[in-house]
């Protein structure tokens, strides 16, 4: 499997051949506080870059979930839908939103390594 | 405007809050456990609330006070005992509600626990109201804390002598480090609780002394949730300016004789409201799945039409389900009655509810 990569929106996302796996980062979990909702895209869907891809909400409030990459969606992660508070436990880990069959794989390469991410995320908390 | 802190701030801070602006304060929304938590903490043992930024109002007594008042809020303050508080509102004369208020009879006049972001406009109308001569004194040197649970009283026992025995909706004078402070059982959160309204000067030791017994504190995010399962309104949301208490579902804190006599600003509207004027009412609302329904979210009949709106939502931790309340029109008011919710443009299922949605636990 692929290095982990971030996008500005939160998300991360890892490819394998060409399928990339996407989900929200540690830190987007915890400003978002206990997730008790997630909605996610249908399989077969086509999602664009930076695009709405599903959603999720906290007892405070809703956020949209974006795609990193464009593509096929060819599966979801029920299990968060069924129990969203796993999202908080393991959010890099089994709490995966969704994959996608990527059709372009250079989209990956705009997005941000480990540190970068976390030196972005740190810059954009109040 | 330059935002506001409690006296409690900074202890709030050493206890890991997160903070958000709120009616000009600088409140904690959480702290580090979450909502969630904080919210099954308050249900199971006791909470801690900073409620501060309320307005804590006294008028003083003169003979025409209870008479001049009943002008403007809707309950009998010939009835009302010493030390005895009443849920009421601040009438507009359009019927509607410029706030909602506990109003405690006290020694020295009535004692009114207002809305932060309401509180100084409030001031202006009773003000004005009473008139020139009247006594009112909005005290900035006071804190509010409500303490929260079903161990409330035996913690609070421990600290404040006597207390255990108030019941609910009623208050008194008690000495905390040789201060007069006072104390009220009631709350927002549908549990058993008590309000302690005490100098500024002695809030974060007498908070202390609880968090040292066990009491976790509990910021604004809970609060919301709780109250919501609790069916009480949220000032500005679920009630404003344009909702009548009776469209508000409501009527219950009318006492009998206003009801029946009026003679408060904005009776007209309450009158013909409870003659068969009324066309839409606040209700619970329950999605069947998972979605939660906010503020603003449209309600339409199971054929399609618009019926109303849903004025607070949110998740209820205890009653582990998306909940809210809103309007609807009346002949779609009826628990059980099947609605639609349109959530991000798509039509969610969802059923009528009985508020409130987690059953009160109060000490009567």
């Amino acid at each position: 499997m692929s290095e982990k990569k971030y996008s500005k929106q939160h998300e991360w996302v890892t490819i394998e051949g060409d399928v990339a796996t996407v989900g929200i980062t540690k830190h987007a979990a915890e400003l978002l506080g206990d997730i008790v909702f997630v909605e996610l895209p249908d399989k077969g869907k086509n999602v664009e870059k930076e695009g709405q891809a599903g959603v999720v909400e906290s007892t405070k409030a809703a956020s949209d979930v974006y795609t990193p990459v464009t593509g096929e969606i060819t599966e979801t992660n029920q299990s968060i839908v069924d129990d969203p508070a796993i999202v908080n436990k393991d959010p890099e880990g089994t709490s995966w939103f969704f994959k996608v069959k990527v059709k372009n794989k250079s989209e990956l390469d705009g997005l941000m390594n480990k540190a970068d991410y976390e030196k972005f995320a740190k810059e954009n908390t109040n | 405007m330059n935002t506001q802190k409690t006296a409690l701030y900074d202890y709030h801070k050493s206890l890991g809050a997160k903070f958000v602006p709120f009616a000009g304060y600088e409140m904690p929304v959480q702290y580090s456990s979450g909502i969630v938590e904080e919210h099954k903490i308050t249900r199971r043992n006791a909470g801690l609330f900073d409620v501060s930024h309320m307005g804590q109002l006294l008028i003083e007594d003169n003979e025409n006070l209870s008479k001049e008042l009943e002008k403007i809020i809707p309950i009998d303050l010939k009835k009302i005992k010493l030390n005895q508080s009443k849920y009421s509102f601040l009438m507009n004369e359009q019927g509607g509600i410029y706030d909602d208020l506990i109003i405690t009879k006290v020694e020295k006049g009535f004692i009114i626990i207002l809305n932060a972001a309401c509180k100084n406009n409030d001031f202006k109308i009773i003000k004005s109201a009473l008139g020139s001569k009247s006594k009112l004194t909005l005290y900035k040197n006071l804190s509010l804390v409500a303490l929260q649970g079903p161990k409330s009283s035996e913690i609070l026992e421990k600290t404040i002598n006597g207390v255990s025995s108030l019941k609910f909706m009623n208050g008194n004078k008690y000495s905390y480090n040789g201060k007069e402070i006072y104390i009220t059982r009631s709350g927002y959160t549908g549990e058993d609780g008590f309000e302690i309204s005490i100098p500024n000067e002695l809030v974060e030791d007498f908070a202390k002394k609880l968090i040292s017994q066990g009491v976790k504190p509990i910021g604004l995010g809970a609060r919301d949730t709780l109250r919501l399962e609790a069916g009480l309104c949220l000032y500005g949301h679920d009630i404003n300016e344009s909702t009548s208490p009776i469209e508000a579902n409501l009527k219950w804190a009318i006492s009998k004789r206003r009801r029946e006599e009026g003679g408060f600003v904005g009776y007209g509207k309450i009158k013909s409201d409870m003659n068969g004027s009324l066309t839409r009412l606040r209700v619970g609302v329950k999605p069947e799945g998972k979605v939660i329904a906010r503020e603003g979210v449209k309600i339409f009949s199971k054929d399609n039409n618009e019926i109303g709106l849903v004025t607070s939502g949110t998740f209820g931790p205890s009653v582990n389900q998306p909940i809210a309340m809103g309007y609807v029109k009346l002949n779609f008011s009826e628990p059980g009655t099947k609605v639609l919710l349109e959530v991000r443009g798509k039509k969610y299922e969802a059923n009528i509810s009985e508020l409130p949605f987690y059953k009160k636990n109060y000490v009567r």
